[in-house]
């Protein structure tokens, strides 16, 4: 058994793209608040925005109460569209109250979203100005989590890229480090440490972290990995402080996690050898983990509806891992660069599009009559209802998927409503 | 500016949305951002629909604002009419698009699609969901029935003799707490009067329906919220009498039935007298004793929250303690009503103002909403929903009205269950030394009652992704099986040994308010320290 990729990896250029415009059905980057303020204990995230926003939050968090969750809306009213110095005011105002209540906040979010785009309200500005006047305690920052700007997962791209200014600068004589990108699970994360200290990778950093203390040094000496697949913003601004990225297929299934691993080990001069010790039980366990759920999978065809970005990745484990065949891959935006080990690795038969216009789509989707449907929370249970089998694509997103550990929780997400279909009888 | 963290009613097109839905063959295209595509899941997960909403969404882009986001909409409405061919078509915008006036309905008249086209203009930074699906309901209604509508001052003509009276129901939408049920149940008590149903609306109406509202005798407005504005036009216009008392609870059930009588012109009698609820012998046989009294706080939409409190007081012998709406469109009737219970009515959309109103009161039952639930489950008094906003849970499988006198037993079943299971939980209390009795035992009607530090997460749709959601990325403190007694403050008297041990055989649902006013009480007298002397005095002193 070999540490090196088990697919020969071509270039992923000569993948045509059906490009769509039309209507999309898939959240607004405010959705990434329901993960990021789980991840980020001494962070809050306010919206400003309408009760649109509001409700979108609280429909898509699926999630009523916490006592007090760290996020809310700043719901803008006709006497605040009157004048924009009074939303200034008015924005000091919340602000200041939910500092009041809250001071255990050590970074404050401003989230812009369409109607604070659309009045061309400055929260960047505003930010700036708060910020000074807390003494950075709390820390205020902005980014867009709007629907006319980001797409579901691309608003943490846009959180993450306005953190990257915040990190400490380090220099170019710096020992080397890795920085792990992308929200992840903090089970995963710790897996991922350990797994890292096992290998010799001794500096290590997650973004984001836990806390802000945790905000990691970043220069010419650091690596990034890249957790997730929608990052082309942060991993921009990364790379302008001196990073570099490590080019990897994302750490889904037992062979995208080892393909993961092993750009880092190679990057930190991590003798195969020990790659080899470190990795293989957690590997074997993963194998095996997934091969219960081949039986279920192999060979039957998937249709992706474009949704978190991780469509691509996910087909590619789910296509080399276990023999599942991908009939149409959709993506709300490709990202090549940063896509292409996943893309290589795929069949050149499949649709991969880019985009959405929703009927069309499902006619193609129709037409091609998969064995199972990969969707969002809109197109579900009406494609069930028509007969298909479908599977939430947000729960790719909320579930912990990445690393050995969880590759055939992966695959049994799959697995899943094909059993259950299988054993209704009514 | 308002701070907002949950909210009970969404946006005003979320109502226009539910009005759509619940037609037939009506399509709504809405000028949205992508994001605003979320509102299909309430009706696709929640009320677990097998169809998308009839919704076209233009999801124009930054990008599209600085061209043309007119012809954006006019190429949606367009492609929209062709796919669905909808019999008409309901045009607006959401909060985005509202700000970028691009005037949908004009765009759309203008395209020549020979279906009516109805306007909708919903300001979303002043309304909100209820009041968007009233409005949309009533230019639906005068767009499509108007053109029926006889000249001004035309006096009804009589209903001929050898036709049975006929009514209306207006005001059922689709995502209603329990409007499906409701309409049946309806439908069944107006047959055993010998009155037929013309047409419902909007649930399940086509735009001919709608159409011909106006032959109906009278209306029936089931929810005040969505129906009435329709109804007062179609008073105005047909000269159509309306009945607009809702019928939730045996009282209620039998005044409605009085209305109708009134006005289709037929005898009571045989509706009253075929009356089939047992709640009024259930509230009377004596294992209800234990009812007597018992403090209840309601919270909802006005009409269920008024309809409740009278239910609770008239028909099962609680004591009303609080009264309120999120409704601010509807505050002057809940205040009505709050002042028959000498009560001054909470009218506020803030959920953290209603938590609060809640815990001052120490309710021994919470009717309420799924956010009151909420609260209450942190407080750890048992709670019953009786109202929108709708969670997965409202849409039973089993049929479940709240109208009329089946409603009236779902009632009484639905809010006396949790008391029940309180009561079980405290003979489980008082056995707890007993070995065979697990100490500490959570009561099994609440997921939680630890306090409010450690609230518990909850699914609104299925907790598969919700649990993932708090185990993937925090392991926060979720959902504590009860702890036996409830935290003890940082501050004031400290309590013995055994007077907390005496404090545990208080049940439950009491035994925050019992701590509490013990506290308040030894504080107050300067105590050093609370002994089982101390709680009795307390209880001596706040005896009810
Ligand atoms: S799409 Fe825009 S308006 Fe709609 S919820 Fe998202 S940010 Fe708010």
């Amino acid at each position: 058994m070999t540490a090196q990729p088990l697919l020969a990896p071509r270039s992923a250029c000569d993948l045509p793209v059906l490009r769509q415009r039309g209507q999309r059905e898939v959240f607004c980057g405010l959705t990434g608040i329901v993960w990021l303020h789980r991840k980020m204990r001494d962070a809050f995230f306010l919206v400003v925005g309408s009760r649109t926003c509001a409700h979108l939050l609280q429909s898509a968090a699926g999630v009523m109460i916490f006592a007090e969750p760290r996020f809310a809306t700043a719901v803008i009213d006709e006497r605040d569209l009157a004048g924009l110095a009074d939303l200034h005011d008015e924005l000091d105002r919340v602000v200041g109250r939910l500092i009041d209540r809250r001071p255990d906040i050590r970074t404050l979010f401003l989230v812009g979203s369409c109607p604070s785009e659309v009045i061309k309200l400055d929260l960047a500005k505003a930010a700036a100005r708060l910020s000074l006047g807390f003494g950075n305690r709390p820390r205020v920052l902005s980014y867009s989590g709007s629907g006319i700007e980001t797409t579901f997962t691309e608003g943490e791209d846009a959180c993450l890229a306005a953190l990257v200014p915040d990190l400490p600068a380090e220099g170019r004589d710096a020992e080397a480090s890795l920085l792990v990108v992308g929200t992840l699970a903090d089970v995963v994360e710790d897996q991922f440490r350990r797994l890292f200290a096992d290998l010799g990778i001794g500096r290590v950093a997650f973004l984001p972290g836990r806390h802000r203390e945790d905000l990691p040094a970043v220069g010419p000496a650091t690596r990034m990995l890249l957790a997730q697949p929608y990052l082309a913003e942060t991993a921009r601004r990364l790379e302008d402080r001196g990073a570099r990225r490590l080019a990897a297929p994302f750490p889904l299934g037992a062979e995208g996690t080892t393909d993961w691993l092993w750009a880092a080990a190679t990057a930190f001069g991590v003798p195969a050898e020990r790659f080899e010790t470190v990795t293989r039980p957690a590997r074997q366990r993963a194998r095996a983990a997934v091969a219960r759920h081949r039986a279920a999978l192999e060979n039957r065809r998937i249709f992706f509806f474009p949704d978190s970005q991780l469509e691509i990745p996910l087909a590619r484990m789910l296509s080399c891992e276990l023999g599942m065949i991908p009939v149409e891959v959709g993506t709300p935006y490709l990202h090549r660069a940063h896509l292409d080990p996943d893309l290589s690795r795929l069949s050149p038969d499949l649709v991969l599009s880019e985009g959405q216009d929703v009927e069309a789509q499902l006619d193609r989707c129709r037409a091609a009559k998969p064995d199972l449907v990969v969707c969002g929370l809109g197109l579900a249970n009406p494609l069930e209802a028509e007969g298909f089998t479908t599977k939430w694509s947000i729960e790719t997103v909320f579930t912990p998927i990445q690393g050995y550990e969880q590759a055939g929780d992966l695959a049994e997400l799959f697995a899943r409503p094909l059993d259950r279909r299988n054993r209704l009888e009514v | 500016m308002q701070l907002t963290v949950w909210t009970y009613e969404g946006p005003p097109h979320v109502g226009a949305m539910r009005v759509a839905t619940a037609l037939t063959d009506v399509h709504y295209v809405l000028h949205a951002p992508q994001g605003d595509t979320y509102a299909d899941l309430l009706f696709t997960m929640i009320e677990r629909r097998g169809a998308r909403p009839p919704v076209t969404y233009t999801t124009f882009q930054a990008r599209d604002l600085g061209g043309d986001t007119a012809e954006l909409f006019k190429t949606s409405v367009q492609e929209a009419c062709e796919r669905f061919r909808p019999a008409a078509v309901l045009v607006g915008a959401s909060c985005t698009a509202e700000l970028i006036q691009d005037d949908p309905g004009g765009l759309a008249r203008a395209l020549g699609l020979g279906i009516p086209v109805i306007p909708l203009e919903l300001p979303a930074y002043q309304r909100k969901e209820n009041w968007g699906a009233s409005e949309t309901f009533y230019h639906l209604v005068r767009a499509l029935a108007g053109p029926s509508a006889p000249p001004p001052g035309t006096p009804r003509p009589a209903r001929p003799a050898d036709r049975r009276p006929r009514c209306n129901l207006l005001g059922p939408t689709a995502l209603g707490f329990r409007h499906r049920d409701d309409v049946v149940e309806v439908t069944r008590l107006l047959a055993t009067m010998g009155v037929d149903v013309s047409v419902v609306a909007p649930l399940g109406a086509s735009a001919a329906d709608v159409a011909r509202l106006g032959e109906a005798d009278f209306n029936v407005v089931l929810y005040p919220e969505t129906g009435r504005q329709a109804a007062t036009w179609l008073a105005r216009s047909f000269g159509q009498p309306m009945v607009d008392i809702v019928p939730i609870g045996v009282g209620a059930t039998r005044d409605f039935i009085a209305a109708v009588a009134a006005a289709a012109g037929v005898d009571p009698a045989p509706a009253l007298a075929a009356e089939t609820a047992r709640s009024p012998w259930y509230a009377r046989s004596v294992d209800s004793t234990y009812l007597t009294g018992k403090r209840v706080f309601v919270f909802g939409d006005a009409t269920h929250a008024v309809a409740a409190a009278r239910v609770a007081r008239d028909e099962l012998g609680f004591t009303v303690v609080g009264l309120g709406t999120y409704q601010r469109e509807f505050a002057r009737e809940v205040r009505t009503a709050a002042a028959l219970y000498g009560l001054e009515a909470l009218i506020t959309d803030d959920y953290l103002e209603v938590e609060e109103s809640i815990a001052g009161l120490h309710p021994e039952l919470v009717l309420g909403t799924q956010m009151e639930r909420h609260i209450a489950k942190r407080l750890g008094v048992p709670c019953a929903v009786i109202s929108a906003p709708v969670h997965v849970q409202d849409f039973p499988a089993r049929y479940s009205p709240q109208m009329g006198f089946e409603g009236a037993n779902v009632l009484f079943d639905s809010w006396v269950h949790p008391l029940m299971m309180g009561l079980e939980e405290h003979l489980l209390g008082m056995f707890r030394d007993d070995p065979e009795f697990a100490d500490g035992a959570a009561p099994s009607h609440l997921a939680s009652v630890a306090p409010i530090a450690a609230a518990p997460v909850e699914p609104i749709l299925a907790p598969a992704a919700t649990a993932s959601v708090v185990a993937a990325v925090a392991p926060v403190a979720v959902a504590h099986p009860a702890s036996p007694a409830a935290p003890v403050p940082a501050t004031g008297p400290d309590w013995t040994a055994e007077a907390e041990r005496e404090l545990r055989k208080i049940p439950f649902f009491v035994r925050g308010k019992a701590r509490r006013n013990t506290e308040i009480f030894a504080r107050d007298k300067g105590c050093a320290s609370i002994t089982v002397e101390t709680l009795y005095d307390a209880k001596a002193h706040f005896g009810r």
